[in-house]
């Protein structure tokens, strides 16, 4: 199918984005790039500020400092209607007393385009979120999934430049979520508009970004691609926050974090001697039955399955609790109270001192996301 | 070994007495409006029908009586307008702004509800009647306030302040600002988001507002009495003629045109209510 929907790529700029709230700052000094044609994620826990920064560039806030380009036009001061953003809400936001094609059609219809036109249109972007059957129906008469793409296809129907998307799939039972990401995945590819999703959900912005924007109570921790934001975060809340991990606490030794009587590399670029956490993911914990020098003891607690891989959750001599996630097959004869050797393929480490919300003390609670 | 302890068997199940409370509950609440509502209606109805059909559209037929329906209508439809296009305005600032005093305007707009009309009605004349604050300047440029059109309609939309806001107040706030947000993004001005979002959004608030202030100013009286001066013919409302008939010992009359005030009233709100149903059913499955 050609795109006939005449959407194009328009690179999004934010720089040195403010937003205060009275006293409360909600973004603190945002910068980032949106490239034409890319899905950019801000990604952060509920209150980081990220749906903030999306209704800025939507015209919806003002930015209380920071200037907003789009295709090198600077839109700090245009109106939302100047700006012609797609947007689409959390909950949907469909207009309850328009049927489905009256929704779809609003955003023509407020700017005067012959009917004749604001139908065709209407009818290719129902066939596009293949819900042609549905246009007379009202939007109480849907289901999430339905009243979502409904709002998908509303934004896109006046052409926008981009698409600002608020949580798409926040409201919608798993099953649904993991259908429409795929789907938004295949449209994006067809489409190629700029897109900015906003989430919590770091599955979400892992699969469908080709950027993430990682936040943080106001500020951006980090940029990078969702390779780069997994396998090397910059900072501790990245690397607690996007995926799991296992945080350990010690000190360094010789570019190692020494916990008792055993260590794990990654801190060449800390001090000697000071305090310092190591993140490891769960699936970078290798464990085997016989210990081969470098291999740390410890002792299994808990084994539970999810589905075709499980997770052993371990403590180690220093008393500190060590998550590993392996295939089923490779459990082997791995029982309650077993001694394992635990090899640690790889670590972040970070100095104990680096801000950091997620609980340091119960490295399991980092996992419960 | 005597069952002293045997447990009593409860002379009803748990299930049936549930249902006998809560058939009580419907008793009483059908009596109440029964008495209170209902029985007023017939025995008016009853009153007015006795005097036979000739006599009820020679009543109606009367000038004064036609004047009085008129004047109550001119009243109504000004009042109805002035109250909905404010009241809107009123409700939108008073569920979606900000700002020091909200509170206070929000407990001033009940303020009508609180007062007696024939309060108003003297607040109305200490304003425009002789010696009044406004009145030299209205005499000066030859405009008649007091014992004239002008403030009967004045005291009526004072009364009838509260009823638009208060039944669109919480519609506003219960369908939040997202669809609003919505329309702006894709290209709505304020005024196309206004007409085409919020009014459809509030419009069954609305309408309720304007049916109970239609049916207030149908049967405003006491402040109207005040200003108005009573003129037959002139500044006499339907209510006042009704109080005039009974005065003068021609009870039928005042039962006829009560009976047929009190129909539009009611029939007002059964439209309404049908209307709502027919319209839900259509965007419900």
């Amino acid at each position: 199918m050609t795109n006939t929907l005449n959407l194009t790529g328009t690179p999004i700029h934010v720089e040195g984005l403010w937003k205060r709230f009275g006293s409360f700052e909600a973004v603190k000094d945002v910068t980032f790039t949106a490239d034409a044609g890319s899905i950019t994620a801000l990604l952060g826990p509920s209150g980081s500020g990220k749906s903030t920064v999306l209704r800025m560039i939507a015209g919806l806030e003002e930015p209380s400092a920071g200037r907003i380009w789009m295709e090198g036009e600077e839109h700090t001061f245009k109106t939302v209607q100047e700006r012609r953003v797609g947007f689409v809400f959390q909950h949907f936001a469909l207009f309850r007393h328009m049927t489905v094609s009256q929704n779809v059609a609003f955003g023509l219809s407020v700017r005067k385009q012959p009917k004749a036109e604001q139908r065709t249109r209407v009818e290719e972007l129902l066939d596009l979120v293949q819900l042609a059957g549905f246009r007379d129906r009202y939007p109480d008469q849907l289901s999430g999934g339905q009243r979502q793409r409904v709002a998908l296809a509303r934004a896109l129907a006046p052409e926008p430049k981009v698409l600002l998307l608020d949580e798409p799939f926040g409201a919608l039972d798993a099953r649904v979520r993991q259908e429409l990401r795929r789907w938004l995945d295949d449209l994006h590819r067809e489409l190629g508009v700029t897109s900015l999703l906003v989430t919590h959900d770091q599955d979400e912005a892992l699969e469908l970004a080709n950027r993430v924007v990682v936040m943080h109570e106001g500020r951006v921790e980090q940029v990078g691609t969702p390779s780069e934001v997994y396998d090397d975060p910059a900072t501790p809340f990245v690397a607690g926050f996007v995926g799991t991990a296992n945080v350990l606490h010690g000190h360094v030794l010789g570019g190692h974090v020494q916990f008792g009587t055993h260590r794990v590399a990654g801190a060449d670029h800390l001090e000697e001697g000071i305090e310092a956490r190591a993140f490891v993911r769960p699936n970078d914990v290798r464990l085997a039955t016989n210990g081969n020098g470098d291999g740390v003891r410890a002792t299994v607690e808990r084994i539970v399955t999810l589905g075709w891989i499980s997770r052993v959750i371990l403590r180690l001599p220093d008393e500190q609790v060590l998550t590993a996630e392996l295939p089923n097959d490779e459990l082997g004869d791995l029982g309650l109270g077993s001694t394992v050797f635990v090899d640690l393929r790889r670590a972040k480490a970070f100095r104990e001192a680096e801000p950091e919300t997620i609980s340091a003390s119960e490295p399991v609670d980092a996992l419960a996301e | 070994m005597s069952a002293v302890t045997e447990p009593r068997t409860p002379r009803l199940s748990a299930n049936a007495r549930r249902k006998l409370t809560h058939g009580g509950f419907i008793a009483i609440a059908v009596l109440y409006v029964g008495i209170l509502v209902i029985a007023p209606l017939v025995g008016i109805a009853w009153a007015a029908l006795k005097a036979g059909l000739s006599t009820i559209l020679e009543t109606l037929r009367q000038p004064d009586v036609l004047h009085a329906f008129f004047l109550t209508g001119i009243i109504t439809v000004i009042t109805v307008i002035v109250t909905s296009v404010f009241g809107v305005i009123v409700a939108l600032v008073i569920a979606r702004d900000t700002f020091p005093g909200r509170a206070l305007m929000s407990a001033f707009v009940d303020l009508p509800l609180a007062v007696s009309p024939v309060i108003v009605g003297l607040m109305a004349v200490v304003l425009f009647g002789l010696g009044g604050w406004f009145e030299p300047w209205f005499t000066a440029h030859g405009i008649q306030i007091l014992f004239a059109l002008p403030s009967m309609v004045l005291v009526t939309i004072f009364i009838c302040i509260p009823f638009v806001i208060r039944e669109v107040v919480p519609v506003l706030k219960e369908v939040g600002v997202t669809e609003e947000e919505a329309a702006r993004t894709l290209g709505a001005s304020s005024l196309q988001t206004f007409f085409r979002v919020t009014l459809k959004n509030i419009r069954w608030g609305l309408l309720y507002g304007i049916a109970l202030t239609t049916a207030r100013s149908i049967g405003e009286i006491g402040a109207v009495l005040i200003v108005s001066g009573s003129i037959t013919g002139q500044t006499e409302t339907s209510t006042l003629y009704i109080l005039r008939a009974f005065d003068q010992n021609q009870d039928q009359q005042g039962y006829i045109v009560a009976i047929t005030l009190a129909l539009v009233s009611i029939g007002l709100l059964i439209a309404i209510e049908i209307f709502k149903h027919r319209q839900e059913r259509l965007q419900q499955t």
